[in-house]
């Protein structure tokens, strides 16, 4: 007889999930499925608005990541416009978006994520999560809030508001930066980027504290996937793609952006209101690829500031000559990231061409396609819009970062479940186990079914003849 | 000690962007942890509602999954606070009500230019959606409205230290917006 187990719901990430485990005769794991229960519709309902309004409508897809979407739909109606942006709106978007990566992974880190890490996987439910962290450890908790609101008041003072800004529009930015603003962000900086050393350095001394519990946890061959600038760095604003397979060999190089649909294709099951991408030429499920930190690490030569590359050659060891595939190694990826966003920052609001205030440019073209695509937190963006010749969205096509890891998430449910659950025996702290898998993707489940929607996490366990014989909810 | 005021909260149909208001309290949150202890909620493992004091709903209800929370914690709190336009009014989710749910999910799973064969989910694991999006006043009695997309954290904070003073908040006209 064979059984099944639901985890409903999937807390700590962003969305709605659940996941279902179904055993073979034996008591063993014959299948393990995330299933993502929304959908919201964007595809569809943006079709006969206009594309200048898109970059806010569009936001609305995230709340972690709005930013995102932002940039991906203003790039998408820049490509309509058939312009090229001044050096300086180019900046300001720059900025605004490595403000969010700061953000975004210092969300996640510190308060989804990092209660896991400090209190244990089998800690107190009532105490695992960031007010637990802040009763607990407030110095900890104290570091990721100010870290995380440097970003987001970045994104204020460019975009009026610290969720859903309006600051990009087709063309450029809609306001300058003032010396005001730049020098409020100078002095914070140093501060910041010593904090974020802080971060990495703690997941390092996680990792050399926990062994095999970290190499070998939810560790599975795909291949990467991200952007990357001319000098083969990590990029996260424009570029080109990149896709490695599980050794480590480059698959696709320089692939332009306006080109995805000649190497991913999306599978959709019954069973996930998130589409599954594929590498098109290894065809469904061979084709799997991560993207986010882990992919695009993994598939960059270095990272464009100095602190950060001194980690990413410390990240590029652990995978020896070939790729890093463990997924707890997405923290480590995360949180180099965030220091290369935060001296990123420096640079760029150290350049004077960021206070120009010549930041938009004007055309009367209207192309009838446009193409964006953007390094969101969570991995590549992508926007694709067609339109008639008044601008009036005709169609709307989205790839959004968690759906890319789609796969890949439901491998590493699979992974788990199978360490522990066997011969029908299922051991105690599965429930959290499974939902640290997923948390490793930091998947953002109301953006990747901005076809439909959200994640919380049960697992129901089926038994061979299809009826639940464990429901299990903390 | 003074016990501390039960919160629940629940998503539905939205962006997290109210909840990322809630926690763009940044330093303030650390004084309401004195104040307010928050059981089952996405941002802590608790899953299951029991009685709480103030419970709170960001999104709206486009799903029968969605109606189920919505009444679910409806029943397990004293006062029912709603943040965000999705929440109070319907927001950006209603505009899906301008297509047939056919149409969202054939545009969605079948026409998409990079999808390949593809079908209309329909499994038993997923909640069917429901005709309309509606505002969670549709669906069960709300107490009291925070709306903004998303309301700012300063308005969140004041509904919520207004709520723990024992008063029904009733936002200044500052810190109340709608974008």
């Amino acid at each position: 007889m064979t059984r099944k187990i639901v985890i409903e719901p999937v807390t700590r990430v962003e969305g709605h999930g659940k996941v279902t485990i179904h055993l073979d005769d034996k008591g063993n794991v014959a299948q393990a499925r995330f299933h993502v229960t929304q959908v919201r519709g964007f595809e569809k309902f943006c079709e006969g608005r206009l594309f200048w309004e898109m970059p806010v409508i569009t936001a609305r897809i995230c709340g972690i990541c709005p930013v995102s979407h932002h940039l991906a739909s203003a790039k998408a109606g820049d490509a309509i416009l058939g312009v090229k942006l001044t050096p300086t709106a180019e900046s300001l978007r720059r900025l605004i978006h490595m403000a969010q990566i700061v953000q975004s992974h210092a969300l996640h880190f510190f308060h989804l994520a990092s209660p896991d890490l400090i209190f244990g996987m089998d800690a107190d439910p009532t105490k695992r999560n960031v007010m637990g962290l802040i009763a607990e450890m407030p110095e900890l908790a104290e570091k990721g809030i100010k870290i995380r609101a440097f970003g987001q008041k970045i994104i204020e003072a460019l975009g009026s508001k610290r969720v859903h800004p309006i600051a990009a529009v087709p063309g450029g930015m809609n306001k300058a930066l003032s010396l005001d603003e730049g020098d409020n962000i100078l002095k914070q900086i140093d501060e910041v980027i010593t904090d974020c050393q802080f971060a990495v350095d703690l997941i390092k001394n996680y990792y050399a504290q926990h062994g095999e519990e970290v190499t070998d946890f939810a560790d599975f061959d795909t291949g990467y996937l991200g952007l990357i600038d001319d000098n083969g760095n990590v990029e996260y604003y424009d570029g080109k793609l990149r896709l490695k397979d599980s050794k480590g060999i480059t698959i696709e190089d320089s692939v332009a952006p306006e080109d995805y649909l000649s190497i991913i294709e999306e599978k959709v099951e019954d069973w996930s209101y998130l589409k599954f991408p594929y590498y098109k030429k290894f065809g469904y499920p061979a084709g799997i690829y991560r993207v986010g930190p882990l992919g695009r690490l993994n598939v960059a030569d270095g990272c464009s500031t100095p602190l950060a590359n001194r980690e990413f050659a410390n990240f590029k060891k652990l995978g020896g000559s070939g790729v890093v595939s463990g997924s707890l190694y997405y923290h480590f990826a995360r949180l180099i990231e965030m220091l290369n966003a935060a001296e990123e920052i420096k640079s760029l609001v150290q350049s004077e061409i960021i206070y120009s205030k010549d930041i938009w440019v004007n055309s009367r073209q209207i192309n009838d396609e446009g193409i964006g695509v953007i390094e969101a937190p969570r991995g590549t963006l992508i926007h694709h819009y067609w339109v008639d010749t008044s601008g009036k969205i005709r169609r709307v096509n989205l790839i959004v970062a968690t759906g890319h890891n789609n796969l890949a998430m439901n491998r590493a449910v699979y992974n788990v479940a199978k360490e522990f659950i066997k011969g029908g025996e299922v051991a105690e702290g599965i429930l959290n186990q499974v939902e640290v898998a997923i948390r490793c993707y930091d998947p953002c489940l109301s953006c990747s079914t901005h076809a439909l929607g959200h994640m919380p996490l049960e697992i129901d366990i089926y038994s061979s003849d299809r009826n639940i014989c464990r429901r299990l909810r903390s | 000690m003074v016990a501390k005021v039960k919160i629940a909260t629940a998503w539905l149909d939205c962006c997290s962007g109210c909840h990322m208001s809630f926690l763009d309290l940044d330093e303030a949150l650390i004084g309401l942890a004195d104040a307010i202890e928050i059981t089952a909620s996405p941002i802590t493992d608790i899953k299951e509602f029991s009685p709480v004091d103030v419970g709170i709903i960001e999104g709206a209800v486009s799903t029968t999954h969605d109606e189920e929370v919505a009444r679910n914690l409806r029943a397990n709190c004293r006062i029912l606070m709603v943040w965000g336009d999705c929440a109070c009014f319907g927001g950006i989710c209603t505009m899906r009500n301008l297509f047939s749910k056919e149409e969202i999910l054939r545009r969605s799973y079948i026409e998409t230019e990079s999808t390949k064969n593809g079908k209309i989910p329909s499994s038993e694991d997923l909640p069917p959606l429901l005709e309309q999006v509606k505002p969670v006043n549709q669906v069960v009695k709300v107490d009291c409205y925070v709306p903004g997309c998303p309301p700012s954290s300063e308005a969140i904070h004041y509904a919520l230290t207004e709520l723990l003073e024992g008063r029904i908040p009733v936002l200044p006209s500052e810190i109340m917006r709608f974008d």
